[in-house]
């Protein structure tokens, strides 16, 4: 292909002008870049208004799309579905069954719980949801994990909230704007959730690895009694999550920890909820014993 | 017999031009446009998406250089950071530095192909996630180099494709609709 227009700006001053001032401007715009990754690295919150108030721009559009995929994701289930109903049909029978066998144990310890925590003097404080949103968008062309949801300040949204869906912890909070907010989904680098195994409580930490994958980190190093197949929960150690929230599911043992897939896959889930910070009880009163200072 | 279409209205292209409004305005909108987009397609736990915006800046300034000028990369690198999850800035930096150094390998290769305009824009678009990595790297995040392959990989295949709908935006900016009194 031949060479497109020319661009020598000849004799012409006034094209030799324009030229040199395009280029310094391109020069300046990249010195201008320079300084603003400067300032938001030093001070990440530096543009978070500046963010927050394009994402409540485009939410009502981002509302609109997530619908769109949630009804996408609904056809393509019901296609599926309908090669596989014999076999799932089957599946679910079987699993009913057991269902209903650990619904009545489960219903058990339930009272049971109810009946100690009685003893304990232990109630249930306020309701846990904040609000209730679509996820309407998140940075797939970043190495960082965010996502948009549809509510903010108008629904009493602050920073620090977690994020849940149905099926597990989803993030928190980051950066609230006026209808929308961000949210650090829990595979960023940066989401570190303190964790348990569900079944007898071995500490860790949960640290994402930006591939959507995360790595748990134990607490006691020594011998990894992590198994495939393990559920981790959230521990609620240091406050911010509400302990008992499932979270991942190992997939791979590592020397000192594991891999883990998430619970709640961000791309399959449709709403999510925002719950309240959780600060730990308080310890009980300290009551003086006879013959103590 | 007019210039028909098939099975449309006969098209009347005499005595139009294109509008100047639409012909200005339409690449910068539709790098915006690329820039927000993305995100809204699905909600993803890895970085999958090829980075749209930057895609279609490159492909403007391949296919039409000069249209947009060398500072373009300061205003659309904006609106680019509000949405892409980066640190503020950095695609401000780094499309100014792409436009700037994309203006110097034209001035040294002038004859042009689809090879050589592919493998530039290859090279860029390496150059470009590895470093928005980094940057990203640099404001708190921990990610490493693995996690970005299939993101470059998606970039470079899908970098044709975006050309293509370069041309026909390109196309359509260039439609004459608006009559000439």
């Amino acid at each position: 292909m031949a060479p497109p227009a020319n661009r020598r700006s000849g004799f012409s001053r006034r094209a030799q002008y324009s030229s040199f001032f395009s280029y310094a401007a391109g020069v300046i715009a990249l010195l201008v870049g320079l300084v603003l990754v400067v300032v938001s690295v030093m001070h990440p919150d530096a543009f978070s208004t500046l963010r927050s108030a394009a994402a409540d721009v485009t939410e009502p559009v981002g509302q609109t799309t997530a619908a769109g995929r949630a009804t996408t994701r609904g056809v393509v289930a019901s296609v599926t579905g309908f090669f596989t109903s014999g076999r799932e049909h089957a599946r679910l029978e079987r699993e009913l069954a057991e269902a209903k066998v650990r619904l009545v144990e489960a219903q058990a310890t339930a009272s049971e719980n109810r009946r100690l925590k009685s003893l304990l003097d232990l109630r249930e404080t306020d309701p846990v949801a904040v609000a209730f949103s679509r996820l309407t968008s998140s940075t797939g062309a970043s190495a960082r994990r965010f996502a948009t949801i549809g509510v903010g300040r108008d629904r009493g949204v602050v920073k620090g909230m977690p994020v849940r869906s149905a099926t597990g912890l989803v993030g928190r909070v980051l950066e609230v704007g006026a209808s929308s907010a961000r949210v650090l989904l829990i595979t960023d680098t940066d989401s570190l959730v303190p964790i348990r195994r569900a079944k007898d409580g071995v500490p860790a930490f949960a640290h994402g690895y930006g591939d959507g994958t995360i790595r748990v980190r134990l607490i006691n190093l020594g011998i990894n009694p992590l198994k495939k197949g393990d559920v981790m929960v959230t521990s609620g150690s240091g406050g911010l999550y509400r302990p008992g929230t499932p979270m991942a599911i190992v997939t791979e043992v590592l020397r000192d920890g594991a891999i883990a897939r998430v619970l709640s896959n961000p791309s399959d889930t449709d709403f999510v909820m925002v719950e309240k910070v959780w600060a730990p009880p308080l310890p009980p009163p300290h009551v003086a014993q006879p013959g103590e200072q | 017999m007019p210039i028909t279409r098939k099975g449309g209205k006969p098209t009347q292209r005499i005595n139009r031009a294109p509008s100047p409004l639409v012909a200005r305005t339409l690449p910068w909108l539709a790098i915006a446009i690329g820039s927000v987009l993305p995100g809204w397609v699905m909600i993803a736990s890895a970085p999958v998406m090829p980075p749209l915006g930057f895609l279609l800046f490159l492909s403007w300034r391949q296919l039409r250089p000069g249209l947009l000028p060398i500072w373009s990369g300061l205003p659309l690198g904006m609106i680019d950071d509000l949405f892409s999850g980066q640190p503020f800035g950095s695609a401000v930096l780094l499309w100014s530095a792409a436009a700037i150094a994309l203006d110097i390998v034209e001035v040294r290769l002038p004859w042009r192909n689809f090879l050589t305009e592919w493998l530039v824009a290859v090279c860029l678009i390496v150059v470009y996630i590895v470093f928005s990595l980094m940057l990203a790297n640099l404001a708190g995040a921990d990610a490493p180099l693995p996690v970005i392959m299939p993101q470059i990989v998606i970039a470079v295949l899908s970098y044709p494709l975006v050309g293509r709908l370069v041309a026909l935006i390109d196309r359509l900016r260039l439609t004459p609709f608006v009559v000439i009194r």
